[in-house]
């Protein structure tokens, strides 16, 4: 007989089942019945449907945007993160409850509020739009309307993780040399990377599927600003159900695909990091860069 | 605070009030901004029914976008009647038989008790001169509207223009196409909806003409002043019906089907159509029409039935996937 492993809390199995069984209500029942759906079309309808000119357009204009907007948000967000810890300023309560805004307030609202503000008229807008640049109704609309919603989530992954890395460690690294650049470079990055890439894949995740702020600022013309979404909401309103599954399966696959891509790259750079490098050896060997 | 939970009790009391004084409680799913009229249109109902039979009637409104509320209806929300701004909606509900096939003829007028047509909203003193369709098709003119393909409003538009190119002289479906494609090249964005669509054009300024129902031109009265714009009537333009029907699977399952059919029977009475003509919807009751001639100047209209042979037909020429609209924005 196997000798069970003690432990502190009891209760593993019957945590599991709930686990088990709340997930598979709440993910596996609605996306297999999706899958399902979807499944009334051949393979070759599918992908006929996601090949689409119109289809392939969205598609770009959806994981583009998303793409840049969580990319923004990792670098500011980063920073947003790094002053809300490491800093004490008049006001930090204020600042810190403002980036949770995003996600209390009604995407819609969010949409109509940037809308009005980017517009020609609008109080950014109109210093904008004569130097060339316009926001509200293209696709650099969608992205602000996207970097918007998403920021809480790099900014809230980070704060914890740069909570944990001690001042101590940067003294420590400093004292043995290093120069400021290589304390951030080879010291701080490697530790909060994992959390960086979590919270570029939950931002970058949040706005693929992103409808309710962006169809109020993107203009949606067909083949420029429609995202996927907007699309699917399209096939709705031709009572073509089958076809919008088929969209949101695709566009499922492939988020899929790219969060495991990112899941993978952070598991990866986690371990290394792990076993080779804690944070003290780092610094002695980012000193050792410098001697 | 008190306040809120005054009126919260308050509210809670007066539905379970209402829950319990009710003898019958019917529920009217309808498009999302027809809660004017039928906010205004239900205590009168209620009266009248009240006075006729003895029975204090609940009625009870759920809005939302046109398709989305029939698709709920079809999956099942117990609406007792519908009462939308799409035939092609009712048309979605008679396929899966919940409405009687030939719902049009169950009341009269194709069973839509009141109409509304499509119009021009421009800037005060009009500066671009835009009279007809091909004024806004016209280079450098910008042209506000919903999205053709997604909503009711633009769908009505897009269908407008059409019409009016088949009428001219040598017009046929080629031609009307190209027209709108040029017309489609002076929109600089598809709005999400039709008050999104105001938005943009009243409050953000953008775009030279909102096309957009003649009801809600005075919507826009209200909340921006008379003064801010001024409204065109195109040389043709499409009558839009408003079709209501009786969900005979509901009102069979719960027996209200009496009830139900007065309700909808009522909105052709004086009463009924001079509410809708209070919330500037044109009355199908020729009297009242004249009465309020002011609101409604008279205006050449085709319906979608005449030029087009149905709101289905319509609907899968030219906007189901690869169908007209979509034709003109594929990229050559």
């Amino acid at each position: 007989m196997v000798a069970k492993a003690h432990r502190v809390l009891p209760g593993f199995g019957l945590a599991l089942g709930y686990t088990l069984v709340y997930l598979s209500l709440l993910i596996l029942l609605p996306l297999g019945g999706m899958i399902l759906k979807a499944s009334e079309l051949g393979f070759g309808q599918i992908i006929d449907i996601a090949l689409g000119e119109r289809s392939l357009a969205a598609f770009r204009v959806t994981f583009g945007a998303s793409f840049v907007a969580a990319t923004v948000n990792a670098f500011f967000g980063l920073i947003v993160a790094w002053i809300l810890v490491r800093y004490t300023f008049p006001g930090k309560r204020f600042v810190d409850a403002l980036v949770d805004l995003p996600f209390a307030l009604p995407t819609a609202v969010a949409g109509i509020t940037l809308a009005t503000l980017y517009a020609g008229n609008g109080w950014l807008g109109q210093f904008i739009e004569p130097l060339g640049f316009k926001v509200a109704y293209t696709p650099v609309g969608i992205v602000v309307a996207l970097t918007f919603i998403t920021l809480p989530f790099v900014v809230r992954t980070l704060q914890p993780v740069i909570e944990d890395i001690e001042t101590e460690v940067e003294e420590a690294a400093a004292s043995l040399g290093a120069s400021r650049w290589q304390t951030f470079v080879k010291v701080i990055f490697p530790a909060i990377f994992p959390a960086l890439l979590t919270g570029f894949a939950l931002a970058f995740a949040r706005a693929v599927g992103e409808y309710g702020s962006v169809i109020f600022i993107a203009g949606n013309l067909p083949l420029i600003s429609e995202i996927t979404p907007l699309l699917i909401i399209s096939k709705l309103e031709q009572y073509d159900v089958l076809g919008a599954t088929a969209l949101a399966v695709v566009m499922l696959a492939l988020s899929f695909i790219l969060l495991l891509a990112v899941n993978v790259l952070q598991w990866w750079t986690a371990n290394r990091h792990k076993n080779s490098e804690p944070l003290e050896v780092a610094a002695a060997k980012a000193s050792g860069g410098a001697a | 605070m008190n306040k809120i939970s005054h009126s919260l009790s308050a509210l809670l009391l007066s539905l379970v009030a209402s829950a319990v004084l009710a003898d019958v409680s019917l529920l009217n799913a309808s498009y999302d901004v027809a809660r004017d009229v039928y906010k205004d249109f239900n205590p009168l109902f209620q009266k009248h029914w009240k006075a006729k039979t003895g029975e204090t009637l609940e009625l009870k409104q759920s809005h939302g976008g046109s398709t989305k509320q029939v698709r709920a209806v079809a999956d099942g929300l117990e609406a007792d009647v519908v009462t939308m701004n799409q035939a092609n909606d009712i048309e979605f509900l008679a396929e899966k038989g919940l409405v009687a096939k030939d719902w049009t003829r169950k009341f009269p007028n194709n069973a839509s008790p009141y109409t509304s047509t499509m119009v021009f909203i421009v800037r005060k003193g009009n500066p671009k001169a835009i009279k007809d369709w091909n004024d806004i098709a016209a280079p450098g003119v910008q042209m506000i509207i919903p999205h053709p393909k997604n909503t009711g409003n633009g769908r009505n538009t897009y269908l407008s223009a059409w019409a009016w190119a088949l009428k001219q002289p040598g017009g046929n479906d080629a031609k009307a196409q190209e027209f709108l494609g040029r017309l489609l090249k002076n929109a600089p964005l598809f709005a999400a909806g039709g008050r999104d669509a105001t938005t943009t054009f009243m409050q953000r300024k953008m775009g030279d003409v909102l096309i957009t129902f003649e009801s809600e031109a005075e919507m826009i009265a209200k909340e921006f002043g008379k003064g801010e714009f001024e409204v065109v009537y195109p040389s043709l333009t499409m009558q839009t019906e408003f079709p209501v029907a009786l969900v005979e699977k509901v009102v069979d399952k719960k027996g209200t089907r009496k009830q139900a059919q007065a309700y909808l029977e009522f909105l052709w009475s004086k009463e009924g159509q001079e509410n809708a003509a209070q919330n500037y919807l044109r009355p199908r009751d020729a009297e009242l029409l004249k009465k309020y001639a002011a609101s409604f100047p008279p205006v050449k209209t085709f319906t979608v039935d005449e030029v087009f042979g149905g709101a289905n037909k319509a609907f899968a020429t030219h906007f189901k996937d690869g169908g007209s609209f979509d034709q003109i924005y594929q990229s050559k």
